[in-house]
């Protein structure tokens, strides 16, 4: 019997890539996208349930698909996106639920919560270089490392709860690429980008390819702990912005903190909070981890994650509104499908 | 003189009863260096590319731009700025920028370091080519300079121009400007993570472990070794069994005669310390003097030394006299301040 998967998160960027890269996998049976919005894309075997997460009645959900593996990719990073109360709703309220209900199901075999390095917060007297079994560096200073914070609490509680279920833990670092859009890759793509006066961090990225292919890992194999997931180096922001073809605009006053400020009430960007802390004194995680125990080896570093952005940016000069192949690809393979099944079924498109 | 490899290096036991259960390199460490030194090599090799790639693109042939080209020094200027335009440069892992650090932070350095304090390196082959390798140094003067000086002072005049990581103040990386000039620098801030993944890694380490002690002391405590602040660098040697090598630098104490420290004004501007001196902004011509002693071996200690607080504390006691005594010997042979 094959694998039935349930996603979380399935109408954002990774838990949809996810959803489609398990589409083509025969070991996996079922997959179940769970989210409140409606998907980004058309999928083939994907079984989208628009539920709430926050909701008691999830558990109903989770046993009513039998579902042996969840991946739980629903933390959200952009808080001008839904506000930072709706954020902090779906990110530490939904994790709670989600885990409460994997604590109650009798058919799971893995747990796969989608975390980031931003647990370690950016502080200035912070080390090179991050490792898993490291706390926070300092007391939270934004609402999303908070969250972080309480959704790995949450999965640590689950864990001690429920010994025989596996449970990884992946630490995300920025996601960037040729088709991904994320706040790092909006405030990467401004034409001219503004810094914090006076600072330039050290920064890592793990590459869209790596992100999705370290998840199906995850959901392949039984890999329990907690990992890093980043490329093997780091690069300078000043560095990613020349390489990414945009002008670097410091912006005054130094003192840092009124600098972020500054910031994040410019009118053309919006940054949140714990990117423009990010963005002053920066984290750089070890992948030693995720290389040895996991198993998995980046096949992209930083630099190469910043150069296909750079590469996307340049074709968006020439081609104004690019489309991305692969949706258009999809929709036809949709479409032909439902007309091969017969016109009562292809309604309500 | 040319070849002052690691085995060259006398290197001396610090204490007679040092017990003989000699720590191995662990395969863990083997690889680690392994990693670092491919990693080294393949950084080496795209600034090569990277060099060669705008050398390629300036302009060749007639007309007055390639005329003014034709001197290889505007050539070099003209093609580092393109790398620097384009974001075609390597950075190692740490944020260590070898190219800035050359074309740009030490040019100024190398002119205070030879025309203003007139270094003098003394015992430079007791220094390796390769780590793993502690310095522990006095730290003096109010503005660490003495770091910016030992820094030329390796790059210059060690044959095998060695990276050496500084291990920073707190409060460094919180400077404004500062903070990622001393990155780009392979400045780190001291945390033992760091010092620690360095060494295994087969990189060289300085540490102050004076600290900011040191720096602010106040001038009639001139070249008197603070209490050592943290023996972190002691206990990561030991772990590691890289060998620790003391650096007196005798003349960055009278660059800032500092008159008095004010507390008041460090708590308010959240400094370990504020020296009041005289002549601020310009630092006084000393004359300078950096010597390196005969390096410690910390491998006959055995495992898990690093733990034992008495053979750490014991180590860094002799460390600390070591390096007394290498300032008191150049201290004599200096006439004046200045010369």
């Amino acid at each position: 019997m094959g694998r039935r998967v349930l996603i979380t998160g399935v109408s954002r960027f990774l838990g949809a890539l996810l959803a489609k890269r398990l589409e083509r996998d025969p070991d996996v049976e079922t997959i179940i996208g769970v989210d409140l919005q409606p998907p980004l894309t058309a999928f083939e075997r994907v079984e989208v349930v628009r539920a709430d997460i926050r909701n008691p009645l999830f558990v109903k959900v989770l046993q009513a698909t039998g579902a042996d593996t969840v991946v739980h990719a629903n933390v959200v990073t952009d808080e001008f996106e839904m506000g930072r109360g709706a954020m902090k709703e779906v990110n530490v309220i939904g994790s709670m639920q989600l885990l409460a209900a994997c604590q109650k199901s009798e058919t799971l075999e893995r747990v796969i919560v989608k975390s980031s390095t931003e647990v370690y917060g950016s502080e200035p007297n912070g080390p090179a270089f991050c490792t898993e079994d490291m706390g926070p560096l300092g007391p939270p200073k934004s609402g999303y490392h908070r969250d972080v914070l309480e959704v790995e609490q949450y999965a640590r509680d689950f864990g001690r709860r429920r010994p025989d279920i596996c449970l990884t833990v992946l630490r995300y670092s920025n996601i960037l690429g040729n088709t991904v859009n994320n706040p790092v890759s909006q405030y990467l793509g401004q034409p001219v980008v503004p810094t914090v006066f006076g600072f330039d961090p050290r920064i890592s990225f793990i590459h869209e390819d790596d992100a999705l292919e370290v998840l199906v890992h995850a959901v392949g194999q039984e890999v329990p702990g907690i990992f890093n997931v980043v490329a093997d180096d780091a690069v300078y922001l000043s560095q990613a912005i020349r390489l990414a073809g945009r002008i670097q605009a410091p912006v005054l006053p130094p003192a840092p903190v009124l600098a972020q400020r500054a910031l994040r009430f410019l009118p053309f960007v919006e940054l949140p909070d714990h990117l423009a802390r990010y963005l002053t004194h920066g984290h750089v995680a070890d992948n030693t981890r995720l290389k040895t125990v996991f198993g998995y080896e980046p096949r992209y570093t930083a630099l190469d994650a910043v150069h296909d952005f750079a590469l996307k940016k340049r074709a968006e000069r020439i081609v104004r509104e690019p489309t991305p192949p692969q949706w258009e690809d999809d929709l036809r393979r949709y479409i032909d499908r439902k007309l091969a099944e017969g016109p009562t079924t292809a309604g309500g498109g | 003189m040319a070849e002052r490899g690691r085995g060259d290096a006398r290197v001396i036991p610090l204490t007679s009863e040092a017990r003989r259960k000699a720590r191995r390199v662990t395969p863990n460490e083997v690889a680690a260096r392994a990693r670092a030194a491919q990693r080294r090599s393949q950084n080496r090799e795209r600034g090569r590319q990277n060099r060669m790639a705008t050398l390629e693109r300036l302009p060749e042939g007639g007309g007055l731009v390639s005329g003014v080209m034709a001197d290889p020094r505007l050539r070099r200027m003209a093609g580092f700025v393109r790398r620097r335009y384009a974001g075609e440069y390597v950075v190692d892992e740490y944020g260590f920028d070898e190219e800035l650090t050359e074309e740009v932070l030490l040019p100024p350095l190398r002119a205070l370091y030879r025309r203003y304090w007139r270094v003098e390196v003394r015992g430079m082959r007791h220094v390796p080519d390769e780590g793993p390798a502690v310095l522990a140094c006095n730290h003096s003067g109010v503005v660490p300079w003495d770091a910016a000086m030992l820094l030329v002072a390796l790059h210059d005049e060690h044959p095998a121009k060695p990276i050496v990581r500084i291990q920073g103040a707190d409060g460094l990386m919180n400077m404004p400007v500062v903070s990622h000039l001393a990155r780009k620098a392979a400045n780190t801030v001291a945390n033992e993570v760091d010092a620690l993944r360095m060494l295994q890694e087969g990189e060289i380490v300085a540490a102050f472990p004076e600290g900011s002690r040191g720096l602010g002391k106040s001038f009639k405590d001139r070249y008197r070794l603070q209490r050592f602040r943290r023996n972190t660098f002691v206990e990561v040697a030991l772990q590691t069994g890289a060998p620790i090598i003391p650096v007196g630098i005798v003349g960055a104490e009278e660059t800032y005669p500092s008159i008095t420290d004010v507390p008041v004004l460090a708590r308010l501007f959240g400094l370990p310390y504020f020296a009041l001196t005289a002549n601020m902004p310009v630092p006084l011509p000393s004359k300078w003097i950096v010597e390196f002693g005969e390096p410690i071996s910390t491998e006959a200690f055995g495992p898990d030394a690093e733990s034992d607080a008495m053979t750490v504390f014991n180590i860094a006691d002799g460390v600390r006299d070591i390096i007394q005594q290498i300032l008191y010997r150049n201290l004599l042979q200096r006439r004046t301040w200045f010369w």
